[in-house]
């Protein structure tokens, strides 16, 4: 009766070969590396790129014991972190040979040091958390108020530009609070209006309103127009920051949106808050001056390339290389920009970038188009007040109406490009920070120390005890508890779950807790036993009695662990991922495993005398 | 080896009543703690900066104290774990960006000292605070409706209603406990607790599966002998199982150093009350809300049964 067919055995040796497989590669450590990703859409990490710092460091000769290249970086790596600091430092400036215009972020990072063959079937060390590894976690607040008013904004500009088309009088737009007011003089107006802007703005709700002498249409953003232009603000400041978060130089950044308005940024290994925090919080702006063509030509380029620049005039080499002399004079700026999507020129079909800007800008924008036709006008990207001209086209004609198009000498890619650096540039709407946590990596270390450290003594303790108690029934039972630490864990870096300091104290409490399965089958053994069972039997029904408990009383613990995932945030997050996935694994372990192990000694000799379960004479 | 020879069955419940007036008056003081003193919420739940600072040497509390006075903080400054570390401890200010508030702090102190080394920042904002004190409250609401609802359809409601009052008097102690000491309660220790609910209420679970069944072995004995005997059956269970998970609290308590104190402090007090009351209050409950066997031992079927449906 306590026999398990073969391909239970199997299949209980399989699992718990294939779990120690996967917690293999937490026992490897992790060796040095340098992480080389690509901060431009347009340049990517390839094979060749590969070739040449490979080449590069045999030149200079710096070892490195590996190098692979994935989908989104190069690393390489290194047999210490002195080399590998060296090597950073040297890879850094031989792929950015300009320190202000970056092409690559070259990190520092660590690697798994498992072999090859480990990382083939996707066996990863655990994911640690910040507070293991050191780092910084912030948690961003988008202001939405913010981001609906520049969408009103935006939109008021366009109910101008439609009354004027459509020749209707009125008595002024205005802007309050968040909703739009056009004023009338006359009802016919007022009903004109209101047909046009119905049909021809499709994200307002219109309603009539009287005002004194005035007749008034107040216009508020319709439901999906807000989530929209909420999503879309999010969107764009996740760009925005990874963008930025580009310049740091950190090697696995994650930026995740939370909720409708949060955003999550974790920088693994980051320790100077204060320049995070300043890059988070830069804004970078767009500007339009015009092209200074009156005093820009072979001469005063080659003179200001040496660093004599005309008064009033700034020089810059725009991104096709061409240099260029731009006016002091700002035009616009980015705050007046509403967006910018990439397309193509509806004459010509060739790759274009339109831009929208917000009332007062399309006004500007008219006036100076008007005046300067055939005259060129430049577009520059502005961070850390050094500029950057993206694209210096020549104005056709007046551009009315705030809707911009920039098209020429570019592709599709670059036209994405553009319009995701003119978007990226500034943010949609502000933002806070409303939650952040540094850990040193000094304290990580520390953390990591004392949660093993506390496992471990712990998991002495109870095998001290199991096997004192309860015998060779207390072996299996500590080998079964073993079994489940090892399913954890590969589990916990199988799913790349992350490892707080919280996770280690449930592993801790989960292995405490898990003894309890043992324990009442043990108990039940015995009192089988001395109830004067034989052994066989004892087994057998001990098992089979103490599964309804331990089912039962397992469930009750799984709710509490379940709730705490659902509602937990931050750490107490990562303490029930492990807590729910231990109490899982316990029951295979605590069961199976051992009833496996208990069935293999007892289960196939024909005759057993009594069983190594401790004390059970008395009556 | 065996520690509990128990040959006759205890009579646990003539001593009801008593368990359940020192669970009351321990209950009850817990309450008033709770009520005057009030539970030290981490900044986690009222939103403030904490800041982590390690030294060379042991730090001067009363120097740092006064630097931070000085340059118009107010400010909390203890030792954390060693007496080279300090903690500082912040609630929000109005009018003040937190975003740069660590970073003054951490000049302030290296202009004292050098060798201060930045070991951790927390800043919370209070809007976030509520959000987590908001959650950890709703966590602790679920999981109790869920395991009063889950041991409904397992046992009975008797055995729900039973359990979950013995054992949220145990949440209820271990809070009082933090509410008399002012130990800091955080997110970890609020986890600690919810673990704990879960863990006693499955202590609670094996006598009442032990009840279960001997109201079907013992058809003759009345309810208060069936509970004697099921907890005298399970008790040596009970103690060996809390002993097994105390140890590993025990071992977070010695090495899990400042970070797991009081997660470990929460687990201890939990498993020692929780020993006590799902064993010795849940299980009173039981008997004075009527579990009986009849709720259990369903009578045979008799014929009559076919006509259950066509009642006019």
């Amino acid at each position: 009766m306590n026999r398990f067919p073969l391909w239970k055995y199997v299949l209980v040796g399989v699992i718990v070969l294939a779990a120690f497989l996967y917690t293999l590669p937490n026992f490897f450590g992790e060796s040095p590396a340098v992480q080389v990703s690509s901060v431009k859409s347009m340049v990517k990490v390839d094979t060749a790129l590969l070739g040449r710092v490979e080449e590069f460091l045999r030149k200079e000769n710096i070892a490195f014991t590996g190098a692979v290249l994935d989908a989104t970086s190069l690393r390489v790596r290194f047999a210490d972190t002195d080399t590998q600091l060296k090597a950073r430092d040297l890879v850094d400036r031989a792929l950015n040979p300009d320190e202000a215009n970056r092409t690559y972020v070259v990190a520092l990072n660590l690697l798994p040091a498992s072999p090859r063959w480990l990382t083939a079937i996707s066996a990863l060390p655990m994911y640690l958390g910040l507070d293991l590894r050191g780092g910084v976690h912030f948690l961003l607040q988008v202001d939405m108020q913010a981001a609906i008013t520049k969408r009103l904004e935006g939109l008021t500009a366009d109910v101008r530009a439609l009354l004027r088309e459509k020749d209707i009088r009125h008595g002024g737009i205005a802007r309050e609070g968040q909703t739009l007011r056009v004023r009338f003089r006359e009802a016919p107006a007022r009903e004109r209006a209101r047909a046009e802007m119905s049909t021809g703005i499709a994200d307002l709700v219109i309603t009539e309103r009287e005002d004194g002498q005035d007749l008034l249409l107040v216009a508020t953003l319709k439901p999906e127009a807000v989530r929209r232009t909420q999503e879309y603000a999010i969107k764009q400041n996740i760009t925005t920051l990874h963008n930025r978060i580009n310049e740091l130089g950190v090697a696995e950044p994650v930026i995740q949106q939370q909720g409708a308005d949060r955003v999550v940024v974790q920088l693994p290994g980051v320790q100077d808050t204060a320049k995070a925090k300043d890059i988070l919080g830069r804004t970078a702006t767009l500007e339009i001056r015009m092209v200074d063509e009156e005093r820009m030509n072979a001469e005063t380029l080659a003179a200001a390339a040496r660093g004599q620049v005309p008064f009033g005039a700034d020089y810059y080499v725009e991104r096709n290389g061409q240099p260029l002399l731009v006016k002091k004079q700002v035009v616009l700026t980015g705050d007046r920009l509403t967006d910018a999507q990439p397309g193509f020129d509806n004459q010509t079909n060739e790759p274009a970038v339109h831009l929208r800007l917000d009332g007062q800008g399309a006004r500007i924008f008219q006036e100076v188009t008007r005046e300067s036709i055939n005259k060129r006008m430049a577009i520059l990207l502005i961070e850390k007040g050094r500029g950057e001209v993206i694209t210096a086209p020549v104005i056709r004609s007046e551009i009315p109406g705030g809707r911009v198009q920039i098209s020429g000498r570019m592709s599709t890619t670059e036209a994405a490009d553009i319009a995701l650096l003119l978007r990226a540039g500034s943010l949609a709407a502000p933002m806070e920070i409303i939650e952040e946590r540094t850990v040193g990596p000094s304290l990580g270390r520390d953390n990591i120390e004392k949660g093993f450290l506390s496992t471990m003594w712990g998991f002495i303790a109870i095998v001290a005890f199991m096997s004192a108690y309860y015998m060779l029934f207390g072996l299996i039972s500590s080998l079964a508890l073993a079994v489940n630490l090892l399913l954890l864990v590969a589990l916990l870096s199988l799913l790349q779950a992350t490892l707080t300091l919280p996770g280690i104290a449930a592993i801790a409490l989960t292995l405490g807790m898990a003894i309890d399965a043992n324990v009442l089958i043990n108990e039940r053994i015995r009192e089988e036993l001395r109830g004067g069972a034989t052994p066989q039997a004892a087994i057998s029904a001990g098992y089979e009695r103490a599964w309804g408990t331990i089912l039962d009383s397992n469930i009750t613990t799984l709710i509490a662990g379940l709730a705490l995932l659902i509602f937990g945030q931050g750490p107490v997050r990562g303490f029930a991922v492990v807590h729910v996935l231990g109490i899982l694994t316990s029951m295979f372990s605590a069961v199976t495993v051992s009833r496996a192990v208990v069935n293999l000694v007892y289960g196939h000799r024909r005759k057993v005398a009594g069983l190594s379960i401790g004390d059970t004479a008395w009556k | 080896m065996e520690f509990f020879k128990i040959r006759k069955t205890i009579p646990f419940m003539r001593y009801a009543l008593a368990f359940n007036v020192i669970s009351l008056l321990t209950f009850l003081a817990a309450v008033f703690f709770l009520a005057t003193k009030g539970l030290n919420f981490s900044i986690e739940f009222t939103g403030g900066t904490l800041i982590e600072v390690g030294y060379r040497q042991a730090a001067d509390v009363d120097a740092i104290r006064r630097s931070l006075g000085a340059a118009g903080h107010k400010a909390e400054a203890q030792n954390f774990g060693s007496s080279r570390e300090v903690l500082i401890r912040m609630h929000v200010e109005k009018n003040q960006s937190s975003a740069d508030l660590s970073q003054k702090i951490i000049s302030i102190l290296k202009k004292q000292d050098a060798t201060a080394e930045l070991r951790r920042v927390e800043f919370v904002g209070p809007q976030v605070g509520r959000e987590l004190a908001e959650y950890g409250a709703l966590a602790l609401l679920v999981t109790a409706v869920g395991i009063v609802l889950y041991l409904w359809m397992r046992f009975e409601w008797r055995f729900g209603l039973s359990a979950i009052i013995a054992n949220l008097h145990d949440v209820v102690i271990i809070l009082g406990c933090f509410a008399f000491f002012q130990w800091e309660f955080s997110l970890p220790v609020l986890a600690a607790v919810l673990a704990v609910l879960g863990y006693s209420v499955n202590e609670s679970v094996v006598v009442f599966d032990r009840v279960r069944e001997n109201f079907r072995k013992m058809r003759r004995a009345p309810t208060r002998e069936v509970i004697d005997a099921s907890i005298t059956g399970v008790i040596s269970r009970t103690i060996i199982t809390h002993g097994s998970t105390q140890m590993m609290a025990t071992t977070m308590l010695i090495f899990g150093g400042a970070a797991l104190h009081y997660f470990a402090l929460a687990l201890t007090i939990g498993i020692l009350f929780g020993i006590y009351s799902s064993v010795l209050v849940a299980s009173p409950l039981l008997m004075w809300l009527g579990a009986t066997r009849d709720q259990f031992v369903r009578p045979a079927k008799s014929a009559r049964d076919e006509h259950d449906g066509a009642v006019v």
